[in-house]
């Protein structure tokens, strides 16, 4: 027998710890020590309700346990084999689930029969052997898929305008150009499943009258990009690729086109001339790719995440996979969980899941137990999600309302120490590198917008300042040519909707209060701590620290060059910034 | 390998998985031995997962158990990788974070020989749809 003893972070602060070496105690005391284990395991995800207990191998959830449990705990279920009914826990409700990462840790990606052991490829023969395009369709927009690369186009509908333009050929595109900083969805879905991915564009290959396919791939993506072609040469080797599939009449083959990694050319437009060997420059829709793509031809472009569910909708019927999100939300959603919280990893939650549960009971909270800030979503083009939004269901919808997106699933979280003027500039300094520099607002005006926040970060900025920002970049997102300068803006509008006390800080009292901007920042000794053993004074180099010895010191700020040799120096954590 | 002609053709092959008649490996059905899963996506050997696989791949050998090691794709733990799963026959698979050669080695003498369980469990926090 053993008992699992949550070790993480939320529970270590509840005295898992104690509790741990409480049950050691209560077992040698009745001499189990031996037969039953004690051992300490990573989060459960469910730190509200911690420390947790789990006894194996009957699975019994015991929540809030605290050390003086453990004697019941050893003395009922360990002896008697009863429950300890008061700190039973039934109501055990994952709040994860997995449709798109389906396969990813539990398949070899280089095997394909393991892929088709998990129904890998029926979805397709189903489709080719039973269902006509117009059927596969229907059953697509019934199910409510929508993209999953960022703006939420239902995927359904993207099909049926390719699928009635017609032309002598049309094509398939699989947009894997990731580029969100922090992102890493698409990545882990074509490592862990690619086969996923070649399935579900041979459906819509099928749908839309398309015999080829293209995967658009960032070549900064070297493994998943190995794993691809090993996944297509397998495919082509069972002839679930090339002539005549399963049977079916239909001819479907698919091949890699490498991107240099710009983020501009995630947009659909840029990719197809990227594809096409031209620069990555987006051009205005209409016509959209669904009449003239790659080559000029009709062409489908979706997201492998959006992909990746395919199959499984088939298999499983619209009606399943609707049931599951919210009401204009249909499934589940991937995303990257980064930035100051316990568990940063990959997770699939379904549409609706709140912030809360995110961030607090799948992520194991922030780091170092300090407060919750902000959540960035949407990355560059998005915006952030504060306190007011921690039980808002995410959502496509909720997130636009609340002055983010969605965007491909890139979730950053930030805490009392992050300062937002500072986010919001580094947001900008990406999209003013990534801009192709196509049109005027994205180009001049983003250089403009981070120049801006520049000064205010440097302590510069003026009240004016403010309306500035705010014009110039509702004026970027209403005249840029793509959506890349229709974004850009978003970080910045949205720190300031959220957080304007601290626009406010910087521009009118000079100070930065989570102490990042080191231009706003002084040197200060705290009088209490200060023993006046003069190490401070001796390491100025300018020598702007006076005081008597054993008499708190002074740090004069006019002089002051804010090296930080003091700080350095002090033994007894007296000089802070401030 | 020969092409799969039909749906029924296709159908067959992954009953056929499922049953484990191709997985016969070592004169024996896969469910019989100890499974190892390793998560080898990019993140996973950034942090040192192929060196685990190697280990726990030559360490099965020579300490003569009767293993399959794999390769994965990324579980989601990124906070706590390299990590692996561990099925034993008859029994549920368990998640290990964190492991390093070390923790490898204390797996397979601890848990894989003698069925005791060590620290740095990872609690699968998800469901999967079939």
């Amino acid at each position: 027998m053993h008992l699992l003893v949550c070790g993480g972070t939320g529970c270590k602060s509840q005295e898992s710890d104690q509790l741990k070496e409480k049950l050691k105690k209560e077992l040698s005391k009745q001499g189990l020590e031996d037969t039953v284990q004690v051992i300490m395991t990573g989060c459960f995800g469910f730190c509200e309700k911690g420390p947790i207990v789990k006894v194996m191998p009957d699975n019994t959830f015991y929540i809030q346990v605290k050390p003086e449990d453990a004697e019941d705990i050893v003395e009922e279920h360990v002896i008697k084999g009863r429950r300890v009914e008061r700190l039973l826990y039934t109501d055990f409700n994952k709040k994860q689930l997995r449709i798109a990462l389906r396969n990813c840790g539990v398949i070899d990606p280089e095997i394909i029969d393991e892929y088709i052991a998990r129904d890998g490829y029926s979805a397709l023969g189903e489709v080719l052997t039973n269902q006509s395009p117009e059927e596969t369709i229907e059953l697509m927009k019934a199910s409510g898929l929508r993209g999953r690369g960022g703006a939420g186009f239902p995927a359904g509908l993207k099909w049926d305008f390719a699928r009635k333009n017609e032309a002598d050929q049309k094509y398939v595109v699989c947009n894997a150009d990731e580029g969100d900083p922090g992102a890493f969805m698409d990545r882990s879905i074509l490592e862990g499943d690619p086969h996923s991915v070649l399935e579900a564009m041979a459906i819509v290959g099928h749908c839309i009258g398309a015999d080829m396919g293209y995967i658009y791939i960032r070549a900064e993506y070297p493994l998943a990009i190995a794993r691809l072609k090993i996944a297509i040469a397998q495919a082509r080797e069972y002839g679930l690729l090339g002539k005549d599939i399963l049977g079916s009449g239909f001819n479907f083959d698919i091949d890699l086109k490498y991107g240099a990694g710009a983020f501009v050319c995630g947009e659909e437009t840029a990719l197809i001339h990227s594809m096409e060997g031209d620069r990555g420059e987006p051009t205005l829709k209409p016509p959209f790719p669904a009449e003239s793509g790659y080559m000029g031809k009709p062409t489908n472009v979706n997201n492998v995440e959006t992909l990746a569910n395919v199959p499984v909708i088939i298999l499983k019927g619209a009606d399943w996979f609707s049931s599951i999100g919210t009401e204009s939300s249909k499934g589940t959603k991937v995303f990257a969980l980064a930035g100051k919280i316990n568990n940063v990893g990959l997770i699939e939650v379904p549409m609706g899941t709140t912030l809360r549960e995110v961030i607090f009971e799948i992520g194991g909270g922030i780091v170092n137990g300090k407060k919750f800030k902000a959540a960035q979503t949407g990355g560059p083009s998005g915006g952030c999600l504060t306190e007011k939004h921690l039980d808002t269901p995410i959502d496509y919808e909720n997130l636009v309302a609340n002055g983010s997106m969605m965007g491909s699933g890139g979730m950053i979280v930030m805490d009392e120490d992050d300062c937002m003027v500072s986010i919001a500039r580094f947001y900008l300094d990406f999209t003013v590198e990534e801009s192709c520099g196509k049109c005027a607002p994205c180009r001049i005006g983003n250089k403009r917008l981070h120049e801006l926040l520049q000064r205010i970060c440097e302590g510069k900025g003026e009240e004016s300042d403010l309306v500035r920002l705010r014009n110039l970049g509702e004026v970027i997102k209403d005249t840029s040519l793509c959506g890349l300068g229709q974004s850009s803006p978003n970080p910045v509008l949205s720190t300031m909707e959220n957080f304007p006390e601290e626009y406010q800080s910087h521009v009118v009292d000079k100070k930065c209060t989570s102490g990042v901007c080191t231009d706003l920042l002084e040197y200060f000794i705290v009088e209490e701590n200060c023993i006046g053993c003069t190490a401070c004074a001796r390491a100025c180099p300018v020598g702007c620290i006076s005081g008597e010895r054993k008499e708190p010191h002074l740090i004069n700020p006019d002089t002051c060059i804010k090296c930080g040799a003091c700080m350095e120096k002090c033994k007894f954590d007296a000089v802070i910034l401030k | 390998m020969k092409k799969i002609k039909s749906l029924a053709d296709l159908l067959r092959i992954r009953d056929e998985q499922l049953t484990g008649l191709q997985a016969r490996e070592k004169g024996e059905v896969a469910e019989d031995l100890v499974q190892v899963k390793v998560a080898m996506a990019t993140c996973g050997i950034a942090s040192g997962a192929k060196e685990t696989m190697e280990f726990m791949t030559e360490a099965l050998e020579k300490r003569g158990v009767d293993a399959i090691v794999t390769k994965v794709g990324c579980m989601g733990y990124c906070y706590a990788e390299p990590t692996i799963e561990v099925k034993l026959p008859g029994s549920e698979p368990v998640v290990f974070g964190g492991v390093s050669k070390e923790k490898a080695d204390e797996i397979i003498e601890k848990y894989i020989k003698g069925g005791e369980l060590v620290d740095g469990i990872i609690p699968v926090n998800y469901e999967t749809v079939d």
